[in-house]
């Protein structure tokens, strides 16, 4: 075991093949040898995660489309009959299922990761930007993805979403008719979800593959958020060190995920799905999805329907600006003593306006999600410009190695 | 072969900037023809997303209205939605006409909603986000001006089907029909 010689083996057909098409140099250098900070904590696993679920939905997507007909009198009934009658079709769909909770779980955990540590700053702006590209393109595939079974929720969802694009001066109904290629929701609607709901998982591993590329580029952060090019001794190959450490993260990950799809299943849905589509009856509470209700919430606190729309899109594309709102040089929250503190507020805010998008919009729910949309849009626009200008840091580190030395002296 | 090989190099070297700009125009010209090409190329696909001719085909539906007693109300489908018959009471319309429709978020009178006055045909989906109103039914509720109530974000509207209070922006739209004969209507 000469695992200290992080070179591959030698073997002729490698050898031939890398000749010839250089793949195994190429993963040796991006999966072996990747220097890599040798400080990364387990908030820094979700990338990986991520990358590992995506793989687990597009592989148990595709089984199920196997089984699935997309259309409007039978979608509902070949989802039950994946459940009852195909052969561990319950297990696949309860995966797919549970996934998309998974998937944006882990997403959004690797997300408030970048924020608490500055991972958006300089010169990761193209990175982090790709990597809400990803976001927008998931919140799109698990929104056409939920419309599938057909159920009353996937029909009303699919209402009320696709009637946010009437809120357009003008345009807005012309473009609702040509989404749903009808008058209403209805059969071209629902087989156009469908292929699109396959097409965009696809389109994801593109952009992740670009969100790789740009993150090799200059590397990973780290929880000190400094540049780590400057002493060797700061980082350590990929292979073993963050392939180990990725893998035990992913043992206890599926340890959940299982959990749910065998003993939960059905935690994360909604009974009323379990109906089948009704065009001429609402459910009295037409809810999103639970990593879609922090949104709902800001589209429902304002009494505006086209400014609901804009200021709904509006906390997403924020995000795209971070990089210059927030004008700090230094990147980790951990020397960063004010922001660390709005870091907190920013979550519980988003935690807020989650709960708030469960609720009846009326009375204390709609007031509370008023204030939590205000202090949303407060934080970006005004509490980060303002502090990262006055904030006072603490003194960084010169390298990773320097800290851990010091407190061995002492 | 040679010949014209030999021909564009000396054409190419004398007046270096004359040949740039002319090799620019021309890169230009190129670039932008075939980008609106491709540009009209996109469009049947684009309208390929939009209704279809058999889609389009089943836009209009005819209902017997004769066995809609006064005070009730039917729901029949028009183009895969809701449209709401209302056979409504003097007592109805009279609070219809009552309004003051400069207070009105959508000013409409009633008179131009209603082609017969006993008679109310509208699209009954709200025009908020889409969601179907509720009070077509016995013991329903009406809201606060005895119309319709949407559950969904909470959207009132008066027996003429006009937004009086809620998020929604419209009033209920009126689809175009016409009376066959006194008992029967024709939507769309």
């Amino acid at each position: 075991m000469s695992t200290t010689s992080n070179a591959p083996k030698k073997n002729g057909i490698v050898e031939w093949i890398d000749y010839r098409l250089p793949i195994f140099t190429f993963m040796n250098h991006e999966l072996r040898e990747y220097p890599t900070p040798k400080n990364l904590n387990y908030w820094w696993n979700f990338g990986s995660l991520a990358g590992i679920v995506l793989v687990v939905m597009i592989l148990s997507g595709i089984f199920l489309a196997m089984n699935y007909t997309a259309h409007v009198d039978y979608a509902f009934v070949s989802v039950e009959r994946i459940m009852r009658d195909v052969n561990y079709g319950w297990l696949l769909r309860y995966i797919h299922m549970n996934g998309a909770s998974m998937f944006f779980l882990v997403v959004y955990i690797h997300i408030f990761r970048g924020l608490y540590y500055g991972s958006y700053k300089p010169p990761r702006e193209i990175l982090w930007w790709l990597g809400l590209v990803i976001l927008i393109l998931m919140m799109a595939t698990a929104f056409l993805g939920y419309v599938l079974p057909w159920g009353q929720m996937s029909f009303w969802g699919a209402t009320v979403i696709t009637n946010l694009f009437s809120a357009i001066p003008l345009v807005g109904e012309p473009i609702v008719t040509w989404l749903w290629g009808g008058f209403s929701v209805d059969n071209p609607t629902l087989n156009r979800f469908f292929s699109l709901h396959y097409l965009l998982p696809f389109v994801i591993v593109g952009v992740v593959m670009l969100h790789l590329v740009a993150l090799h580029t200059h590397g990973s952060n780290n929880p000190l958020g400094i540049d780590t090019k400057k002493n060797p001794k700061d980082s350590i190959p990929f292979h073993p060190y963050y392939t180990v450490k990725d893998m035990f993260g992913l043992g206890v990950f599926l340890v959940i995920y299982a959990g749910f799809v065998f003993f939960a299943p059905n935690f994360f849905g909604e009974p009323v799905n379990y109906v089948p589509a009704n065009p001429l009856q609402t459910p009295s509470e037409i809810v999103p999805e639970w990593y879609l209700l922090p949104f709902y919430a800001i589209l429902r606190s304002v009494p505006d329907k086209l400014a609901g729309v804009i200021a709904m899109f509006g906390a997403i594309f924020i995000l795209f600006l971070l990089p210059w709102l927030d004008s700090s040089k230094v990147r980790s929250a951990t020397f960063r003593p004010i922001y660390k503190q709005l870091f907190w507020i920013f979550l519980a805010d988003c935690l807020v306006l989650g709960w708030c998008g469960a609720q009846h919009p009326e009375g204390a729910p709609l007031l509370i999600g008023r204030l939590a949309t205000a202090y949303y849009f407060l934080h970006f626009i005004v509490l980060l410009p303002l502090v990262s200008k006055f904030e006072k840091p603490r003194p960084l580190p010169e390298s990773i190695s320097t800290p851990v030395l010091k407190t061995e002296k002492a | 072969m040679s010949e014209s090989a030999h021909a564009s190099a000396t054409h190419g070297h004398p007046g270096h900037g004359e040949g740039e700009t002319r090799r620019d125009f021309l890169a230009l010209a190129a670039t932008a023809f075939a980008g609106a090409g491709a540009a009209c190329a996109l469009w049947p696909f684009i309208d390929s997303m939009n209704p279809a001719a058999d889609t389009l085909a089943l836009s209009t539906t005819d209902v017997d209205i004769s066995p809609i007693a006064e005070g009730m109300r039917v729901t029949v489908k028009w183009r895969g939605r809701p449209v709401f018959i209302d056979h409504r009471t003097k007592k109805q319309i009279d609070e219809a006409r009552a309004v003051n429709i400069s207070e009105l978020r959508d000013p409409a009178k009633d008179e131009d909603r209603a082609q017969k006055a006993e008679w109310l045909v509208m699209v009954g989906v709200c025009t908020h986000l889409g969601c179907i109103p509720l009070g077509q039914k016995q013991g329903d509720p009406t809201g606060d001006f005895g119309g319709w109530f949407c559950p969904c974000h909470g959207s009132h509207y008066d027996t003429s089907g006009r937004i009086r209070k809620g998020p929604a922006p419209l009033n209920l739209p009126v689809p175009p029909y016409k009376f066959l004969t006194d008992t029967s209507v024709s939507i769309g």
